[in-house]
């Protein structure tokens, strides 16, 4: 008989390995599932993971992948703080559009001054733009004891309509033929978010993020708010005898995560996607989460993490148009991810015993 | 500038290595915003694809993606399928036109083909279908089948192509039914079966029983056959499976004639950077079989207006045509010119209520 036994001490070598184990078994059934379609799985694996680190085009996809990876983990890294103490924001993708429509706009409103003054402005009112949008569960919560969850995922919605607003209306590109979407950015050099080395896609958004993951080191292994995340987190009852301020929490939480995820909607509305339009959300914001999870909400972890999301995006995309595999497919796959991340996660805290349970 | 050098340089060689192998095979991307699935818009571009592959045989290799966000997304996509020897690339979203320009200039050998967007290059062409021949169609059946004179239309966003059809709907139903009565809900979206089923109750419940659709799915449809007594036509698919009622018609997007012309013009190097806009003459634009539902009577009429818009001897916005406001826009006889037709933004005097900003 095949039971499961709690741990007396989570497993530190199961935390660890957890991510790992859960990718070869993604690659696996995966694998299968490709086969079942009637494609190569061995050539279907490889052209994922391998093709844009070490393929024929890597000096293009490797770019690529910062550009891809800079606001999953920019955007994970903020949701971590509050994942951590329990503080659930999941409106990220809220977040992020009303950093863009904030940054673009504040930025747009001097169209076309040349001062080198607009893209440091616009970083901010990209900033300001997330972190209002996170207030709103933030203080929803901490007044009126509202489930954050809830309140902030609605938003996303919310947040949604405002972007269809403004890129019909208010910041629409008046030479734009009344066709929806702003001023494209990337053609207005004090505002374009451009490569700081041609060719290597390193913008200002990738290293917003790795200094973000830095930030983030330091402050849950060096500061105080750092340990009463982690405490909140780990023992409530505990946190609450160490004088730590929920409400104090909260905020901050909510409000350096949507300040980041607003952060990463500047850096890419005025660079990789140069414009506000109606479809500018590709769903960066609930990526995250799956990145900070799949980092075990560690900044390094979310890194890593990031990394290999944007790799099974780029991935797919060309062995979507090389082996002709169906979206679907390459989506499950990515699913999957998230899925075995979780089950094998059972075995931290549980371990298969065989036979019959001991009487004790 | 590096980036492009590079890339041009690995194009050149890849054509160059393979250039033997390539000779006689010519490859044609095609980039989707929905999945090929979708019953609708992406549906009907991938029939195109297959169409391509039917004519040429082995002479074509295409490649797609499907589900492509629109952005930088879409400009990796297109960049890949370039990079890896695709002569011929159909972007087929109006989102996509910031990405084609800028992986064009890129490429300075490969074609593309933008579908409805507005910017062009040398080796960047547009094209979209006169979509609004068919909207006059449909109006005409809509205002002589109407009996509550309120007709449904679900729009999609706010953009000139929409706008066009409801003005060109509105205009056909009014000439055969002066009392007729438009109610306009905006979608906001171009495929979500929920949303598009709201639409169309809320239509509905307004009185509407006839529903015009300028969004993808079939929802709208089953709705209204939930409903009785409605009527409704398909879009950019057939959707005959709510043949003979509700669905009396259709209007049909046919990408397969033009796909199969462009891709025979790059085989043959006639390829050349155009605008193109063809409607239901040149085949772009199919009109449904108009099913049993609909009187004889009805029925000729609408086909004698599909006719004479397919030989160019009426046009669908034809003067005396006065703006919402009343002001002015055709005098008698005077027929819409192509550039105000591509920007319109504005309703025709009759439409109640405002063009969301």
């Amino acid at each position: 008989m095949i039971r499961l036994e709690k741990r007396p001490q989570p497993s530190r070598a199961w935390s660890m390995a957890t991510p790992l184990v859960a990718v070869i078994a993604t690659m696996i059934v995966g694998g299968l599932l490709f086969a079942a379609l009637g494609k190569p799985p061995v050539e279907a694996i490889r052209t994922i993971f391998w093709e844009p680190l070490f393929g024929e085009f890597s000096f293009y996809y490797r770019p690529q992948l910062l550009v891809k990876g800079a606001p999953l983990v920019l955007i994970a890294i903020g949701l971590s703080l509050g994942f951590r103490a329990g503080i659930w924001n999941i409106g990220a993708e809220g977040q992020y559009i009303m950093g863009a429509i904030f940054g673009a706009g504040a930025g747009l409103a001097f169209y076309p001054s040349e001062s080198f003054l607009i893209f440091p402005f616009m970083v901010l009112a990209g900033a300001f733009g997330g972190w209002i949008w996170a207030m709103i569960p933030a203080i929803l919560k901490t007044r009126f004891g509202t489930n954050e969850i809830l309140v902030s995922l609605m938003l996303v919605y919310v947040a949604e309509q405002f972007l269809a607003s403004v890129s019909l209306g208010l910041l629409k590109n008046p030479e734009g033929f009344g066709f929806p979407g702003s001023r494209n950015l990337q053609s207005w050099d004090a505002a374009h978010n451009a490569e700081l080395l041609t060719g290597t896609g390193m913008h200002w958004g990738v290293v917003a993020a790795l200094i973000a993951v830095i930030f983030a080191y330091v402050l849950l292994n060096r500061h105080m708010t750092g340990y009463h995340i982690r405490l909140t987190g780990e023992a409530p009852r505990a946190a609450k005898f160490a004088g730590v301020n929920p409400t104090r929490l909260v905020l901050f939480c909510l409000g350096t995560s949507g300040a980041l995820a607003g952060l990463a909607g500047l850096f890419e509305v005025s660079g990789p996607s140069g414009q506000i339009s109606i479809d500018f959300n590709v769903g960066y914001g609930f990526t995250a989460i799956i990145v900070a999870f799949l980092g075990r909400l560690h900044p390094v972890g979310i890194l890593l993490a990031g990394g290999l999301m944007a790799l099974t995006y780029i991935g797919g995309d060309i062995a979507q148009s090389n082996l002709q595999l169906p979206a679907a497919a390459i989506q499950v796959f990515q699913g999957m991810l998230l899925f075995f991340l979780l089950a094998f996660d059972l075995l931290t805290n549980f371990r298969i015993a065989i036979g019959k349970p001991e009487v004790a | 500038m590096k980036l492009t050098n590079l890339l041009t340089s690995a194009a050149v060689a890849l054509g160059l290595a393979a250039g033997a192998a390539m000779a006689d095979t010519t490859k044609v991307g095609f980039v989707y915003v929905g999945p090929v699935g979708d019953g609708g818009w992406t549906y009907e571009h991938d029939q195109g694809r297959k169409a391509v592959e039917a004519e040429f045989g082995d002479k074509v290799e295409t490649v797609y993606v499907e589900n492509v966000a629109e952005g930088p997304d879409a400009e990796r996509v297109m960049t890949q399928m370039a990079l890896e020897g695709a002569d011929l690339i159909f972007t087929t979203s109006f989102g996509y036109m910031d990405p084609t320009i800028n992986v064009a200039k890129k490429f300075p050998n490969v074609k593309f083909e933008h579908a409805t967007g507005y910017k062009r290059a040398d080796n960047v062409s547009t094209y979209s279908a006169r979509f609004y021949e068919g909207r006059a169609v449909q109006g005409t059946i809509a205002g002589h089948m109407t009996e509550s004179n309120i007709i449904g239309y679900i729009g999609s966003y706010p953009i000139p192509e929409v706008i066009r059809g409801i003005n060109s709907a509105y205009l056909h139903a009014k000439k055969v039914n002066p009392d007729v009565q438009f109610k306009i809900v905006w979608a906001f979206t171009w495929f979500d079966p929920a949303k598009e089923a709201d639409a169309a109750k809320v239509l509905i419940e307004q009185g509407a029983d006839v529903i015009l659709q300028h969004t993808d799915s079939t929802a709208p449809q089953a709705a209204a056959q939930a409903a009785g007594n409605v009527i409704t036509f398909g879009q950019a698919s057939d959707m005959s499976e709510y043949a003979p009622k509700p669905r009396v018609s259709s209007i049909i997007d046919d990408w397969a004639p033009y796909y199969i012309a462009r891709t025979r013009a790059v085989m043959d190097g006639t390829w050349e950077s155009a605008d193109t806009w063809d409607g239901i003459g040149a085949g772009m634009v199919g009109i449904g079989e108009i099913s049993d539902a609909v009187p004889a009577d009805v029925k000729a009429a609408a086909l004698a207006i599909k006719d004479a818009q397919a030989d160019g001897s009426y046009h669908a916005f034809t003067g005396p045509i006065n703006k919402q406001d009343g002001s002015a826009w055709l005098a008698e006889g005077e027929v819409a010119d192509d550039g105000t037709l591509a920007g319109m933004n504005f309703y025709v005097e009759g439409i109640e209520g405002d063009i969301p900003q």
